[in-house]
């Protein structure tokens, strides 16, 4: 089964990625998703300031700078884990960094098509 | 509503709850049931006590209305003639322990047996005797084994009606069905103890959310099972760890190991309580796992009079403790009593016996190997088994702590 882990965090929380002390935590983390066997996939997401949004509106692109919505809470960054259960999934979560100064969104994936032939 | 009434029914639920849902479940063979007429029950006396007075017998009224609301649910599922005497059986209970001095009785034992069964599934057990015995509910033990609260409450259901269909006896084993049967109970009330925290060694262990519950249990075993040198055994563990309990950060939060601890901050009196138990497991002459484990923390607790810890004492007792229960947290604190008794590498040697499957998550296993590492200067290797520890721990203080570790290596 394979559970997305959203890490989500304040901005004061997320601009502590600079600090090198601080990362270090997070690469043993996602070191050791890997050590488990575990991990599927995940990445850092830069800050929300460096995002494009993009829709299309009966034929019209629309472009704006910036985030979909601003909110208080950011996710900083997402892993996907696959695990035998829910049980399991929340443990992993607990041990991540942001589980201790922000949370953890824990939210099973859909399974993903089988390739077309 | 008044609050002198609202404190009545708190004090009731917390000293009569358990006992009045062990007496109505241990007659009608139905969890469910009888939880539902207890608190429709106390939703009645939160209506009627403020006007009325407490009745002189809180727990007998209690008692007489949820036995009334089990007979109306009765009544609609026509059920059996057997279950209709059992009813009229509690209605003549209810009306004789009001009449007279007496308590009705005490059929906790019963309860924690049914709840610790080996039918019912183990995640199950502690959360089922937390609820039924303790009354907590179910978001709350969610929280301290770190699952959904509608998983939980769905597991409780399930283990509830499985009470009820399988029909489980309520009754007390004898032996030699009982050493198996309390070893099951014990472990519930321990893992209530290390609840949603199992990924640290138990005397590392600092977020435990439910351990002043697990040790009530603890308590109420001591006294429903006065001659079980285990229980004893159990709960003098628990306060032994428990007695560290401010000891184990400092006042700006930071982590402080076992061997570090100020040991003005253990709580003498718990320390005592832990000492006289297990004085009193002794004397009943049969050696068991939670006996040892209590005696591992009393060597430690000794540190407290003589200013040092005994490594060859607890040594020999994780010998005598991975003889009769082989769990990965007593061999990974062998391998530590090793290296701490003066062999660093031999205990290095039965770390890395470990079968690989059990370690790979087991935070005690890496932080251990990394102070292994470290007094055999193999400095470079300690810094990844610090790291690794500290990627699996899921208490920022203790990561902070072993990240240190790790920093101090560098030198």
């Amino acid at each position: 089964m394979k559970y997305a882990l959203l890490y989500i965090e304040s901005k004061p929380q997320f601009d502590r990625r600079n600090d090198p002390a601080f990362m270090g935590a997070w690469v043993a983390y996602i070191e050791s998703l890997r050590a488990a066997g575990i991990f599927v996939a995940g990445a850092g997401l830069q800050s929300p300031e460096t995002a494009t949004t993009v829709c299309v509106r009966e034929g019209k692109r629309h472009v704006h700078d910036g985030p979909y919505a601003e909110t208080k809470e950011l996710v900083g960054g997402v892993s996907i884990i696959d695990v035998p259960n829910l049980d399991i999934a929340l443990e992993w979560a607990a041990r991540s960094p942001a589980a201790g100064y922000g949370s953890v969104e824990v939210r099973p994936v859909l399974p993903t098509p089988p390739p077309s032939k | 509503m008044n609050p002198e009434t609202h404190a009545v029914i708190e004090d009731v639920v917390r000293t009569a709850y358990g006992r009045l849902i062990a007496y109505l479940a241990a007659r009608t063979g139905d969890v469910t049931g009888a939880e539902d007429a207890l608190s429709d029950a106390l939703f009645t006396a939160l209506q009627k006590w403020p006007a009325d007075g407490v009745p002189d017998k809180p727990e007998a009224w209690l008692l007489h209305v949820a036995r009334n609301r089990m007979t109306d649910t009765a009544r609609h599922r026509q059920v059996s003639e057997r279950y209709e005497q059992v009813l009229q059986q509690i209605a003549e209970e209810a009306q004789m322990v009001a009449d007279t001095r007496e308590y009705f009785p005490d059929e906790r034992l019963k309860l924690l047996f049914v709840c610790a069964h080996p039918a019912i599934d183990e995640s199950a057990r502690t959360p089922l005797m937390l609820q039924t015995v303790l009354g907590i509910d179910a978001a709350r033990i969610a929280s301290a084994f770190l699952v959904s609260p509608a998983a939980m409450s769905q597991r409780l259901v399930r283990a509830k009606s499985k009470i009820r269909d399988a029909a489980i006896p309520f009754y007390v084993p004898d032996p030699p069905e009982w050493n198996t049967r309390v070893a099951f109970v014990l472990d519930a009330i321990y893992a209530a103890y290390t609840s949603g925290w199992d990924s640290l060694m138990e005397t590392a262990s600092t977020h435990h959310a439910m351990a002043p519950e697990a040790i009530t249990l603890g308590q109420m075993l001591v006294q429903l099972m006065p001659g079980e040198p285990e229980a004893l055994g159990l709960l003098a563990l628990m306060l032994h760890c428990e007695a560290r309990r401010s000891a184990r950060y400092t006042s700006e939060g930071e982590y402080v190991p076992l061997d570090k601890q100020d040991i003005a901050l253990w709580s003498q009196p718990m320390m005592e309580e832990a000492e006289k138990h297990l004085r009193m497991a002794a004397a009943l002459k049969r050696m068991g796992r939670y006996q040892l484990e209590a005696a591992i923390q009393s060597v430690h607790a000794s540190r407290a009079v003589t200013g040092r810890i005994n490594w060859p004492e607890i040594l020999m007792l994780y010998d005598g403790l991975v003889r009769i229960s082989p769990g990965i947290g007593s061999l990974v604190g062998r391998a530590v009593a090793i290296g701490q008794a003066g062999q660093p590498a031999a205990g290095l040697a039965a770390l890395e016996e470990l079968p690989p499957h059990r370690i790979v998550t087991y935070q005690p296993y890496w932080a251990t190997r990394g102070h292994l590492l470290l007094l055999l200067d193999r400095k470079a290797e300690a810094q990844e088994a610090f790291i690794r520890a500290a990627s699996l721990t899921d208490d920022p203080a203790l990561r902070e702590y072993l990240f240190k570790l790790k920093n101090n290596c560098a030198c």
